[in-house]
């Protein structure tokens, strides 16, 4: 399997702090790899900087192969993201703002391309509703359809599902997976939903205070530290880290 | 009533004002900009009761003019905030957008704003008070085209403190013209200002777009100088602004704002 995404000991310091000290990892075709890790570790630093929206202090990133430093537009017309804190401009109609980030990503066939993401989505009904007027849950599904309108071949994903009921999460959930089935793309996942994690990840990331402190399968890291879930793995992990130094 | 509580409310906005240099600066300088744009207007008019008796339409066409100045620059600036008012900023910048190509979408979108205020305004004086603002002939065009670049300039330099300081520099945006008003002398001629004022007008594109203006509809002369000095100035800072906005993109990756637009 090839790798999609390279990371190699990137570093992010804001002055003085070091918010990402220097990691590594890989993300291969067709796998979603969780990114674990409390609040403050720098999950949302380290997306920041796949995306090119933060440019590290050392370290590189390779995207399909191609340094993200140097091929900045290349690699953004083939990854996408989704976070709970972005959203798309309210006052548009869904069909509207698919329309729009389908021309910014040059999409072609633009029609046949929201017809298929608001059928697989079930947003088909909602595409002349005005964005703002929506539901979490609907939201979340549009917000997905714009992060798909480019066919990424990576997606990063920053909790993809916060603030759904059950539902919709399970559904966004299914989708993901038969979608990263279907495509074979890569996929981020940064979420404090383990039990979603379990699930969809194939490996995993534990970071802390900027480093990653431990890393495998869900089940291996499970049996590793002698839990029984990963939660309790994820609250092990958070609250001592001196013990897996 | 609960002073505790009142307190409480107070100190969330002081707080939030003490932390942010673009506001304590915003609440200084609208008092001093307003009371000096207004002391050198009040100024001219009480030493030079004659000067427009003789062109109706002077002090119309210049506040038109300002008009148009005053919305491509809002305008432009307004196209930047409604992405981060309606937390779309993200979206754009991981769009694969480069920074030329969203700024000429900026550029375009903003004359077609304007223009849609425009018109109706022209067209509204000639029936109301009998003046034309197309008096001033072929020079209008030239007058107006170096009044959107300059307008489209300071857009582009305050989008470069949205970028690099976030929202905060929100009041700078809506303020811009007002602190550059007394200095444009948009209804008064230069020679109003002191000494040290018409230094720092002289070296705006504005000070030669109105005594052009105010020229050709006073005197029914034109002198070219004016105009060509008015490209000139909005040639420099226009490159300065687009050197400014690709400085503060580069700074914003490093600061972390674009993934961080908050208060």
């Amino acid at each position: 399997m090839k790798n999609l995404i390279e990371v190699k000991n990137i570093k992010k310091n804001y002055g003085k702090k070091e918010a990402v000290k220097g990691i590594s990892f890989n993300v291969e075709e067709d796998e979603i790899l969780g990114l674990l890790g409390p609040n403050g570790s720098g999950k949302t630093t380290t997306i920041g900087m796949l995306l090119g929206l933060l440019k590290p202090t050392s370290g590189q990133i390779f995207i399909n192969h191609l340094k993200l430093e140097e091929n900045r537009i290349e690699i953004l017309e083939m990854i996408n993201f989704i976070s709970p804190y972005i959203e798309l401009p309210k006052k548009l109609t869904v069909k509207q703002n698919l329309y729009v980030y389908s021309k910014l990503y040059k999409v072609k066939n633009i029609k046949e391309r929201i017809e298929y993401l608001s059928e697989k989505l079930r947003i088909e009904e909602l595409l002349n509703s005005i964005t703002g007027e929506l539901s979490s849950g609907q939201k979340n599904r549009v917000s997905l359809a714009k992060a798909l309108v480019n066919e990424p071949k990576v997606l990063l994903l920053d909790e993809p599902t916060a603030s759904l009921d059950p539902e919709v999460g399970d559904f966004v959930r299914t989708f993901l997976e038969e979608y990263k089935k279907e495509k074979k793309i890569s996929i981020l996942l940064a979420s404090h939903n383990m039990n979603e994690v379990t699930r969809l990840c194939k490996s995993v990331l534990m970071m802390k205070n900027g480093e990653i402190i431990d890393q495998g399968k869900p089940e291996d890291l499970i049996t590793k530290h002698g839990r029984t879930n990963l939660e309790e793995v994820f609250l092990k992990l958070s609250r001592s880290k001196s013990e897996f130094n | 009533m609960s002073l505790t509580r009142i307190y409480g409310l107070f100190l969330r906005h002081f707080y939030l004002i003490t932390r942010s240099f673009p506001r304590i600066l915003d609440l200084v300088y609208w008092p001093s900009i307003q009371i000096t744009l207004w002391g050198f207007i009040s100024n001219f008019f009480a030493t030079h009761t004659t000067y427009y008796n003789n062109a109706v339409g002077v002090i119309l066409t210049c506040a038109i003019l300002y008009d148009f100045l005053f919305r491509t620059s809002i305008g432009f600036n307004m196209l930047f905030l409604e992405e981060i008012w309606s937390r779309n900023f993200t979206n754009l910048f991981i769009a694969p957008m480069r920074i030329g190509e969203i700024l000429t979408s900026l550029v375009i979108t903003a004359l077609i704003r304007s223009l849609i205020g425009l018109v109706p305004a022209i067209l509204l004086t000639s029936p109301l008070f009998g003046i034309s603002i197309l008096d001033l002939g072929i020079f209008l065009f030239f007058l107006f085209l170096s009044l959107y670049i300059f307008g489209i300039t300071l857009g582009i330099l305050v989008s470069s403190g949205l970028l690099r300081f976030g929202p905060s520099f929100e009041n700078i945006a809506w303020s811009t013209m007002f602190l550059l008003a007394p200095f444009g002398c948009i209804y008064y001629p230069i020679e109003t200002l002191p000494e040290i004022f018409q230094k720092i007008a002289y070296v705006l594109p504005l000070v030669y777009i109105f005594e052009e203006a105010r020229n050709i509809l006073i005197n029914q002369t034109v002198n070219i100088e004016n105009v060509y000095y008015a490209f000139i100035w909005n040639a420099f800072y226009f490159s300065l602004s687009i050197t400014l906005f690709y400085y503060s993109f580069n700074a914003a990756k490093n600061k972390g704002t674009l993934i961080n637009m908050g208060e």
